[in-house]
């Protein structure tokens, strides 16, 4: 590629064409701000609508400022990104975002990780001069999200993730004018829309328009109350991510101190959702065997290929958006779901403990785990299986609430029975993780021989469509893995056309899978610290004695127990589920 | 009136809009087919570059420079784009062309799509004007009969065809990237340029957009040559302009004036001067881009240049007549009103900076300005113009600058001694009763809907100002000329 | 939102419409212009289903609805009265008579009398700037309209 030498700031930068003024500038230093600007590296997520004019600067021979997101660098070009011209412009520009934003930071979910926040504290900001009508919306609370969206600043990454990345289309600028603003259709409810609770949008939002409901208030209350036994579980991409919050290096694995936080939080019972993903590899992997074995002997009504269930935003897009083939999914329920009966029924009933006096609480990376713990057909009696999910920033506030210093914790363990889990469940925290822990265990028992290498690294890494072809003893399984919404849904395009071949698919929603999940630590847009993050679940299996989830002896135990066996009458009933065609829209009965 | 020199408007009321054989009997589809069978696209988009032809829309690009990059870039499909989503309050030149022309506007659309390749035309019109579109639809349907536009046109190998796509009331897509994700569907928000619509426009591809007066020159320049053309106009501008002329003036209507014409013919001697009698104040061109001039202009040659050296713009073709009872706050005030209105909301300075604008001048007009006001004002404007991402922005507060500029006065009365000359702004007039007319009809007070005058029968009344709507009730029952504005 | 009971038969035509556009997204202005012309306002539950014909969300139609000063949401008056707004007609008073409009038909602009007889709307520019100020209803052009003679206007339609 040609290079173009460019002068910016009487300093000079050499590099390729088609390179933006932004990213010219970074290579010699100069970080010109910006605000709407947003990408994921590496991932092909890329907003730049060039419409909060933070990151103008001053282009030799231009009449007006040019926005250094969305210009090309040219050859000879002489630029300036911080001359008095620029200056006012870019201050007077935040003034006049400011204006139209509520000074509620004391009080705003975003408070300290608010990127309108930080650009206001580095211009140095200090009066409005410029100051009028706000523009003022409903409040929106959705069982997972809430938008507050008097302090969108239309910067559109929100619109970009759910149109352009998980082709939900649950949102769209509305309106124009001074009263344009992102929502969904005839600004109706969240919930009543299409929306999957991916949170993606929240994962990107600059600013506290778009943040989750917290529950982390019923959780402290639940704690308080001595007749409730408190139970928690954890899922994997959690401990992988958590130590963000404390100023960790991401990446760093803080399992041991979670645990001991969880403890010193007051829960009774510190649980694993690993354990439970153990759980769904013995009867998702038990579905895919039973399909694959029947298809294989000629039964041609078997529905393949079989797909991952354990995604609740996923779930929420098939039943929206492809619900004529809600049937073939696997009807194994998620591992948070499967962990809620585990505990109430089984572990709860051993302690005589009544299932109304026992509260399950897990932390999730995910939102959508918020929508999936209310859902009617995981409660029974009105009681939900999971009372309350949080997600992984709310369990550091929680933390940080309870004056605990996480950095100097000690390293604990998890309770038995349901904290003990293998490096497989460990998996599920990265794209590609849960079909290579059913490949572990499908492969055993499909064989009967014993799987030697259980790293499968062509189920690994980032791209956004991954296909593998895994020899199970002479016969090819064909594995296709899609993170992100959009993607699955070109996988599941291929399938409807017949153009796929595929005995099993996994689809995360968030991409980079539940590490890059919507209630993780923000990361703004650094795609290195999902890397980070993903390395880190990578690190964890490798390190753990037993990998694969059907030689965990409390999973055999649990079997033994009380549920019989994978796909019994007892799983049946308590780990599997069903879906449902929610394609209808708001006004359209069908 | 011998001033005027008609080449858009050539046609316009002569020849029957709906009947091709009109349009032909008067050298109609003769560029097209000398284009066609004599000359090369590259000799044809020189002759429109000579002829000094520029974008009549508003920017003033250079017409034949622009089909020159559009005809450079490599793509297997380009379209030809006629922008008639005319939207200046004020403006109406396209319509009449379309209603009354239309055939000029397609001839030179297969004119365009012969020089830079396009095959496919697409005229995006207002959906207010059913005429013109009506007009427009008789008219393609026409010239395909006649071959002029459709596969193999004149028999030279060269295809072409024209639709019709509708605007929905969006004034920003007037603005060419703008208009283009209108046509795609979608929400008329311009996006950055580069790259430009002749680099990657309609569906990412090549995309020619010119305006309806534009297009209608084109003919008239390959019948009669470049050098007739250029030697119309000022230095820098060729040709003719259309101008709706509106307001304050005794001859309303369209005009259509050689380049350098100056505003006092326009007024005085095509208009007919003020209407009443009464003194002028300032025309205003450009509409929301634009700004006023002034008596200090009267003498200056209208051109693209000219005009924006005295802070206004060409604009699309608005001329608007203002007289002493017209007030100039008011009117930025106007101005401001419709951008914000019609701003699209994608980039901040514009979606927001416009609105507090617009608060400033309600302040002002409301009595309750100050000063620092006035800065905040140009500072804001200067930004507004210098960040915003599209041309409505860019040029938005251009009649705040321009009325601050020329009308400093103005602003500084309502200001400092909260007063509106013109007797406009409502909040800063006061009625008042003259004692020595009043005789105590009581007329007034009985008919005052707030109750705000008081007073004896046959003693002079008074008017509480506290309570008083300023509706103007009293002073026009008053038969005995004994209250006045203030 | 209340549900709106949409004619079967304007439904049908509807969908023969987008079909015409090859149910193709980017026609979406082109549909929902007819889709106005044909029920005479765009309530939710047309945009969902203009949605769903043209495979696109229900959100990005309503994106584009609002974008758009010619849609509307609301049903348009049997007499939709329109008041021009251009500057010819602002500076020869067409606030004051919109001003009037409002008093005498006691309604805002963009809304409908109950009796569903006038609705109030605002034109930029109609062409007809010689007549300035200038008032629509339905057809009709009314030209240089002043306060006083807003009664009649409306007089002239409420028999």
């Amino acid at each position: 590629m040609n290079k173009v030498k460019l002068i910016i700031d009487g300093k000079t930068a050499e590099v390729p064409e088609n390179t933006t003024l932004l990213k010219a500038a970074k290579t010699i230093g100069i970080d010109i701000p910006t605000l709407c600007f947003f990408e994921l590296k590496d991932m092909n997520i890329e907003n730049r609508p060039g419409g909060c004019r933070i990151c103008v600067v001053e282009v030799k021979g231009r009449r007006n400022l040019a926005p250094a997101c969305n210009t090309l660098v040219a050859e000879g070009m002489e630029v300036y990104t911080h001359n008095i011209r620029v200056l006012n412009a870019r201050r007077t520009v935040l003034e006049l975002i400011l204006s139209d934003h509520p000074a509620e930071c004391l009080t705003c979910a975003k408070s300290g990780s608010c990127e309108l926040q930080s650009m206001a504290q580095q211009l140095g900001v200090r009066e409005l001069p410029y100051q009028g009508e706000q523009s003022k919306y409903r409040k929106d609370t959705s069982p997972a999200i809430i938008r507050d969206i008097d302090k969108c600043i239309m910067c559109r990454r929100c619109e970009m993730m759910c149109n352009d990345v998980q082709t939900v289309g649950a949102l769209s600028a509305v309106n124009r004018g001074f009263m344009a603003v992102v929502a969904p259709a005839f600004e109706m409810n969240l919930e009543k829309s299409p929306c999957t609770y991916c949170g993606q949008c929240v994962s990107v939002c600059p600013t506290g328009a778009l943040t989750e409901v917290d529950h982390s208030g019923n959780v402290i209350n639940s704690l308080a109350e001595p007749a409730k036994t408190v139970v928690v579980q954890t899922a994997p991409a959690v401990r992988a991510a958590l130590g963000e919050e404390f100023g960790l290096a991401p990446g760093t694995l803080v399992t041991g101190k979670m645990v001991a936080a969880l403890r010193r939080l007051g829960f009774d019972y510190v649980f694993d959702t690993d354990f439970a993903a153990d759980l769904t590899i013995m009867e998702e992997g038990a579905e895919l065997l039973d399909r694959l074995t029947r298809y294989l002997k000629g039964d041609k009504d078997v529905k393949l290929p079989i797909l991952t269930s354990c995604c609740p935003s996923w779930v929420n897009f098939f039943e929206h958006y492809f619900p004529e083939m809600r049937d073939i999914p696997s009807t194994a329920k998620s591992p948070q779901q499967m962990f809620g009966p585990i505990a109430k029924e089984y572990f709860g009933k051993k302690l005589g403990i009544d299932r109304r006096n026992m509260i399950v609480v897990s932390i999730m990376p995910c939102l959508a785990k918020k929508y999936e713990c209310q859902r009617d057909e995981f409660k029974v009696d009105g009681d939900p299986d999971v009372n309350y999910s949080l997600s992984t920033r709310e369990l550091a506030q929680l933390i940080k609430q309870a004056n605990i210093d996480f950095n100097s914790l000690p390293e604990e363990n998890f309770d038995n029975p349901l904290g003990e889990s293998t490096g497989a469940a460990v998996l599920f925290g990265n794209t590609g993780g849960v079909i290579e822990a059913a490949c572990r265990t499908a492969y055993e028992l499909y064989t009967g021989k014993k799987l030697e290498n259980v790293v499968f690294e062509e189920l690994r890494g980032m791209e956004k469509i991954r296909h593998a072809t895994i020899d199970f003893n002479g016969i090819p399984i064909n594995i296709g893995i899609a993170h992100g919404l959009g993607n699955a849904r070109k996988l599941l395009e291929d399938i409807q056309e017949g153009k796929s071949q595929f005995h099993a698919i996994e689809i995360m929603a968030c991409p980079g899978g539940c590490i890059g999940g919507g209630g993780q630590p923000y990361h703004h847009g650094r795609s290195e610290i999902l890397k980070q993050r993903a390395a880190a679940i990578y690190r964890e299996d490798a390190a753990k004695s037993i990998r694969k989830s059907h030689e965990n002896p409390f999973i055999i135990e649990l079997y033994n127990e009380f549920l019989d066996k994978p796909l019994g009458k007892k799983s049946h009933h308590f780990l599997h589920t069903h879906y449902f065609d929610k394609s209808a829209g708001a006004f359209i009965d069908e | 009136m011998t001033s005027q020199i008609r080449i858009a408007l050539r046609n316009c009321g002569i020849i029957d809009p709906e009947q091709i054989e009109d349009y032909i009997a008067r050298d109609g589809y003769i560029a097209l087919a000398k284009v066609l069978t004599e000359l090369s696209p590259e000799t044809t988009i020189d002759i429109i570059k000579k002829s000094g032809l520029r974008g009549r829309g508003g920017g003033g690009f250079s017409t034949g420079l622009k089909w020159e990059i559009t005809r450079k870039v490599q793509a297997a499909q380009k379209y030809v784009v006629c922008n008639a989503d005319e939207g200046d309050p004020g403006a109406f030149m396209d319509r009449s062309i379309l209603e009354g022309d239309p055939h000029s506007v397609l001839e030179a659309m297969a004119i365009n799509g012969y020089c830079t390749g396009g095959s496919k035309g697409l005229v995006y019109i207002r959906a207010e004007y059913p005429l013109a579109v009506e007009r427009l639809k008789i008219a393609i349907k026409q010239a395909k009969e006649y071959g002029f536009l459709g596969e193999n046109i004149l028999g030279a190998g060269f295809n072409f065809d024209i639709e019709i796509r509708f605007g929905a009331g969006a004034f920003v897509c007037g603005e060419e990237t703008a208009l283009i994700h209108s046509m795609e569907g979608l929400r008329g928000e311009p996006t950055v340029k580069p790259p430009f619509p002749s680099e990657e426009g309609y569906l990412r591809k090549p995309t020619n957009v010119n305006n309806v007066e534009t297009y209608a020159n084109i003919p008239v320049i390959l019948n009669k040559g470049w050098e007739w053309f250029s030697s119309i106009g000022t230095e820098k501008s060729k040709g003719t302009k259309v101008f709706a002329l509106a307001g304050k003036i005794n001859k309303v209507g369209l005009i259509e004036i050689p380049m350098g014409t100056t505003l006092r013919e326009v007024i005085y001697e095509i208009g007919g001067g003020i209407q009443n009698g009464k003194e002028f104040k300032a025309a205003q061109t450009g509409g929301p881009s634009g700004g006023c001039l002034t008596k200090r202009h009267l003498d200056i040659p209208i051109d693209y240049d000219n005009l924006i050296a005295a802070g206004s713009m060409m604009g699309s073709g608005g001329l608007i007549v203002m007289d002493e009872d017209d007030c100039m706050v008011s009117i930025a005030k106007f101005y401001l009103k419709f951008t914000v209105e019609e701003s699209c909301g994608k980039c901040s300075p514009c979606r927001i900076g416009n609105k507090r604008l617009l608060e400033l001048l309600e302040k002002i007009v409301q009595g309750n300005g100050t000063m620092e006001d006035l800065d905040k004002l140009r500072n804001l404007s200067t930004v507004i113009k210098d960040t915003s991402l599209c041309g409505l922005g860019q040029s938005s507060p251009n009649p705040v600058l321009s009325t601050i500029e020329n009308f400093y006065d103005e602003y500084s009365e309502h200001i400092n001694k909260k007063k509106c000359r013109s007797g406009v702004c409502k909040a800063l007039m006061q009625y008042l009763i003259i004692p020595d007319n009043c005789i105590g009809c009581t007329l007034c007070a009985r008919n005052c809907p707030v109750n705000a005058i008081t007073g004896e029968r046959k003693q002079a009344h008074l008017i509480d100002q506290e309570k008083c709507i300023k509706c103007g009730a009293c002073m026009e029952k008053c038969k005995f000329n004994a209250i006045i504005i203030n | 939102m209340a549900k709106v009971k949409l004619s079967e038969k304007k439904l049908d035509e509807l969908k023969e419409v987008c079909k015409s556009f090859n149910n193709d997204k980017g026609e979406l202005i082109n549909v929902l212009h007819k889709a106005q012309s044909i029920f005479g306002y765009l309530p939710a539950e047309l945009q969902e289903i203009i949605a769903k014909e043209l495979h696109t969300s229900a959100a990005h139609v309503y994106g584009v609805v609002t974008f758009y000063s010619f849609f509307t949401m609301t049903p348009n008056g049997q007499h939709p009265i329109s008041i021009c707004l251009g500057t010819a007609c602002y500076v020869r008073g067409a606030e004051k008579v919109l001003e009037e409009f409002k008093r005498t038909l006691n309604i805002q602009v963009g809304e409908t009398t109950p009796d569903g007889k006038f609705s109030l709307s605002c034109l930029r520019c109609v062409g007809a700037c010689g007549l300035a100020p200038v008032v629509l209803v339905g057809e009709k052009v009314y030209g240089r309209v002043s306060p006083d003679g807003v009664k009649d206007i409306v007089a002239e339609y409420n028999n």
